[in-house]
C-alpha cells in the first residue's frame, strides 16, 4: 500500500514515449472540447460527460496494455476508448448518432463499444460495469489467457454495492482485474466527504486484502509506472488490484453545469487547471529535452487535423434508417 | 396562482408538503446542495436544512431500503431516483420491501413513501435515460403507479401522492419538465389517486393516454375532429395502477371504440391491461377491437430516431381511423 506518488518517481522519459502520450492526451482533449462545440450547436444528442482534466489516466494507464488486453469503463468513456485505439472519426459519429458511429449511430455518448479494441464498452449506471470487469476476467482464467482487465470508474461509484461485491470476487476467486478508480472528488454534484466514509479510496482494497495504491491521476508517468506494475503482476499472477487516481474534472458533471459553480467554487476549479495533466507533460518533456517547442506545435496541429476530420466523417455519415430499431434486439 | 412550469409546480408542492408536516423529508443523489439533476429540489436544502432534503450517496437499493425504514418509523421520505432507468438497482428493495411491507405484517407495518423518477423520452437523451417502465411497477401489488401530465396535475398528485399511506411511484415526464406552464393554484391543491379524467368529451372514439403522451392524444384528436368531423373522448389517466377501470368502461360504453396510447413498449404493457378491462367491462358496446399505439418492443434507441420509436400524433391518427372504419 501507497501514498500519492510524486512525478519524482517517474520513470524515464525519452522522446518516442513522450510523443505518444503527449498525443493520446491532446487528442483526447481535443476531441472533447470539440464535442462540447457540437453539442451546443445541437449536433450531439443526449447527455454528454466530458473527460477533460482526466486524460492522464485513461492514457497512462493503456499505455501498459497490449491489443489483446481489455478495457471497460463507465458513461465518461469518451478518452478510454480513444486511448484504448478506436477511430476518433468513428467515436464522433456515434457521438453524432450517424450510422458509421461505433455503435451504429444507436447508443450515443455513454454507449462506445469497440472490439476491434477490446473495448468492451461505456455504462451509463453508476459502478454497473464493475463485476462485468470481474467476469471478463474470470473468462480468461478459465480460458487460460495472460490478457489483463483494465475497469474505469469515477468515485461516485465506490458509493454502490456493485463496487463492494465485484471487489469481493475478484479477491476471492484471484482475477486478473485491475479497477482504476478515477477520483475527481466530485460524484455529480457531491462531494467525497459528503458521500464516503472513507474518502482513502485505495484502501478499501486492505478490506478485501487486495493490492490498493494511489497515484497522482494528474501525473501521465506516475499513473504509467503504477498501473504498469500492478498490470504485469496480474498478468503473471492473477492478482487483482484497486488504483486510485487522484484527478480532477476541469468541466461540469455533464453539459447540464458546464461551469460546475453550484457545488464546487470557481477558484477551486482555477487552482486545480493550474496541474493540467498536459502541461505537466509537456513541462517535463521540455524540462528533459525530449520533447521541443516544435514537437509540440506539431502534435498540436494533428490532433486539431483528427478531430476536424472526425466531425467531417460524422457530419458525412448518415443517421440510421428507421429500420435500425429492429436490428440486434435477437441474432437475427 | 402563478404560471409554473412542471419542474417549478412539482418545487411548489414539495415544499407545501414540507411545510405542513415535519415527518415529510427527501432523499436522493443531489437532490440538495445541487438542487436535484432536474432542479425539481431546488432551494429546498436551504429552507429546511440537510436533515430533511438528505444528499444521499450513489446507492439507490440503500436509498429506497433506508426510506423504507424510516416510514417504518413513521417518517414520509420521498425518495428521488435520478432517472428512472437507474431504478432496477433498487427494483429488490422497490418489489420485495416497500410494496409488500404492509401484507407482510398483516397490517402492523407500512410504508408511506413516495419515489419520484423522471422518466420517458422525447428529449434526445440516451438509453437508460429515456424509457418508460410504468408496467413493472403498475404489475406490483401493494404499489401505486401515478403518472401526472402536466404542471398543475403534477402539483396535486404529489401532494396526494405524499399524504397517501401506501408506496407511490410517481413518474415524472422528462419532455414534460419544461414543455407548457399552466395556472397552479398558491393554495394547497390535492386530487385523487386512482381517479382518470375526461381531458376532453366526444362521442366517437376514446383515446386513453397519459404522462407525455397526453398531449399526443390530444393533438390526434384534433386532427381527428379538424379532418374527419370525429368526436373523440381524451381520457388523461393520471394514475396507471390502480386502474380506473369505471371511467374507462363508461367512456367506451359511450363510444364504443377505444385506442390506448403509451410510451413503454407493447408486449404485456398497460395497453393490454386497459384493453382486457374494457372486454370486461364494455364488451357488449365495442364496435372494434381496441387498438394500441405505443413505443415498439425493442430495447432502446439512439436519439437520432427517438420519434420513429415514440408515438406521435399520426400514428395515433391512423389506428383511430383503423378502429373507426372497423
Amino acid at each position: 500500500m501507497a501514498q500519492a506518488k510524486t512525478t519524482i518517481l517517474s520513470p524515464r522519459l525519452d522522446a518516442v514515449l513522450a510523443r505518444r502520450l503527449l498525443g493520446q492526451m491532446a487528442l483526447i482533449r481535443r476531441f472533447e472540447e470539440k464535442a462540447a462545440e457540437m453539442y451546443a450547436l445541437g449536433k450531439i444528442g443526449g447527455f454528454l460527460h466530458l473527460y477533460i482534466g482526466q486524460e492522464a489516466v485513461a492514457v497512462g494507464a493503456t499505455s501498459t496494455l497490449r491489443p489483446d488486453d481489455y478495457a471497460v469503463s463507465s458513461y465518461r468513456e469518451h478518452g478510454h476508448c480513444l486511448a484504448k485505439g478506436s477511430d476518433p472519426r468513428r467515436v464522433m459519429a456515434e457521438l453524432f448518432g450517424r450510422r458509421d458511429g461505433l455503435s451504429k449511430g444507436k447508443g450515443g455518448s455513454m454507449h462506445l463499444f469497440d472490439k476491434s479494441v477490446n473495448f468492451l464498452g461505456g455504462h451509463g449506471i453508476v459502478g454497473a460495469h464493475l463485476p462485468l470487469a470481474a467476469g471478463a476476467g474470470f473468462a480468461i482464467n478459465y480460458q487460460g489467457g495472460d490478457q489483463v482487465v483494465l475497469c474505469f470508474f469515477g468515485d461516485g461509484a465506490v458509493h454502490e454495492g456493485e463496487f463492494h461485491e465485484a471487489m469481493n470476487l475478484v479477491a476471492l476467486w484471484k482475477l486478473p482485474v485491475i479497477y482504476i478508480c478515477e477520483n475527481n472528488r466530485y460524484a455529480m454534484g457531491t462531494a467525497i466527504h459528503r458521500a464516503l466514509a472513507q474518502t482513502e479510496i485505495w484502501r478499501f482494497a486492505e478490506t478485501y486484502g487486495i493490492h490498493g495504491e494511489a497515484v497522482d491521476g494528474m501525473d501521465v508517468l506516475a499513473v504509467r509506472e503504477c498501473v504498469g506494475r500492478v498490470v504485469e503482476r496480474a498478468r503473471r499472477d492473477k492478482t487483482p488490484a484497486l488504483i486510485e487516481a487522484r484527478t480532477y474534472r476541469f468541466r461540469g458533471h455533464s453539459m447540464r453545469d458546464p461551469a460546475g459553480a453550484v457545488y464546487r467554487t470557481r477558484e477551486e476549479v482555477e487552482r486545480e487547471k493550474q496541474r493540467d495533466p498536459i502541461a505537466l507533460l509537456t513541462a517535463r518533456g521540455l524540462k528533459d529535452g525530449v520533447l521541443s517547442e516544435a514537437d509540440v506545435r506539431a502534435i498540436e496541429q494533428n490532433v486539431a487535423d483528427a478531430v476536424d476530420e472526425a466531425v467531417a466523417f460524422a457530419e458525412a455519415s448518415p443517421e440510421p434508417p428507421a429500420s435500425f430499431l429492429f436490428t440486434d434486439v435477437y441474432k437475427d | 396562482m402563478g404560471k409554473l412550469n412542471m419542474v417549478k409546480a412539482l418545487n411548489l408542492a414539495l415544499l407545501q408538503e414540507m411545510e405542513r408536516d415535519d415527518g415529510v423529508v427527501i432523499i436522493g443523489e443531489d437532490v440538495g446542495v445541487d438542487g436535484g439533476v432536474f432542479r425539481v429540489t431546488e432551494d429546498l436544502h436551504r429552507q429546511f436544512g440537510g436533515t430533511r432534503v438528505i444528499d444521499s450517496p450513489l446507492a439507490e437499493a440503500a436509498i429506497i431500503g433506508t426510506a423504507v425504514g424510516m416510514a417504518l418509523y413513521g417518517l414520509k421520505p420521498i425518495c428521488e431516483i435520478q432517472f428512472s432507468g437507474f431504478a432496477f438497482q433498487c427494483f429488490h428493495q422497490i418489489e420485495n420491501h416497500a410494496a409488500r411491507y404492509r401484507a407482510r405484517s398483516q397490517g402492523r407495518f407500512h410504508c408511506q413513501m413516495v419515489l419520484r423518477m423522471p422518466y420517458g423520452g422525447g428529449v434526445r437523451a440516451l438509453e437508460h435515460h429515456t424509457e418508460s417502465e410504468e408496467q413493472f411497477y403498475a404489475h406490483i401489488p401493494g404499489l401505486k403507479m401515478v403518472i401526472p401530465s402536466g404542471p398543475r396535475t403534477a402539483r396535486a398528485l404529489l401532494a396526494s401522492a405524499i399524504r397517501d399511506p401506501d408506496p407511490v411511484i410517481f413518474f415524472e415526464s422528462k419532455a414534460l419538465y419544461h414543455a407548457a406552464k399552466e395556472e397552479v393554484p398558491d393554495e394547497i391543491e390535492t386530487m385523487p389517486i386512482g381517479r382518470a379524467r375526461i381531458d376532453r368529451e366526444g362521442r366517437d372514439l376514446t383515446l386513453i393516454a397519459y404522462g407525455a403522451m397526453l398531449r399526443v392524444a390530444r393533438e390526434a384528436a384534433e386532427v381527428l375532429r379538424e379532418e374527419d368531423g370525429v368526436e373523440v373522448e381524451v381520457i388523461d389517466l393520471l394514475t396507471v395502477s390502480p386502474l380506473d377501470r369505471e371511467t374507462i368502461s363508461a367512456s367506451v360504453q359511450k363510444t364504443g371504440r377505444a385506442v390506448v396510447v403509451h410510451e413503454a413498449s407493447r408486449n404485456f404493457g398497460p395497453g393490454a391491461e386497459i384493453a382486457a378491462s374494457i372486454m370486461e367491462g364494455a364488451f357488449l358496446s365495442l364496435e372494434a377491437p381496441v387498438r394500441r399505439v405505443t413505443a415498439y418492443d425493442v430495447p432502446f434507441v439512439g436519439f437520432a430516431r427517438e420519434w420513429v420509436h415514440i408515438p406521435d400524433a399520426a400514428r395515433v391518427v391512423s389506428a383511430a381511423r383503423d378502429t373507426l372504419a372497423y
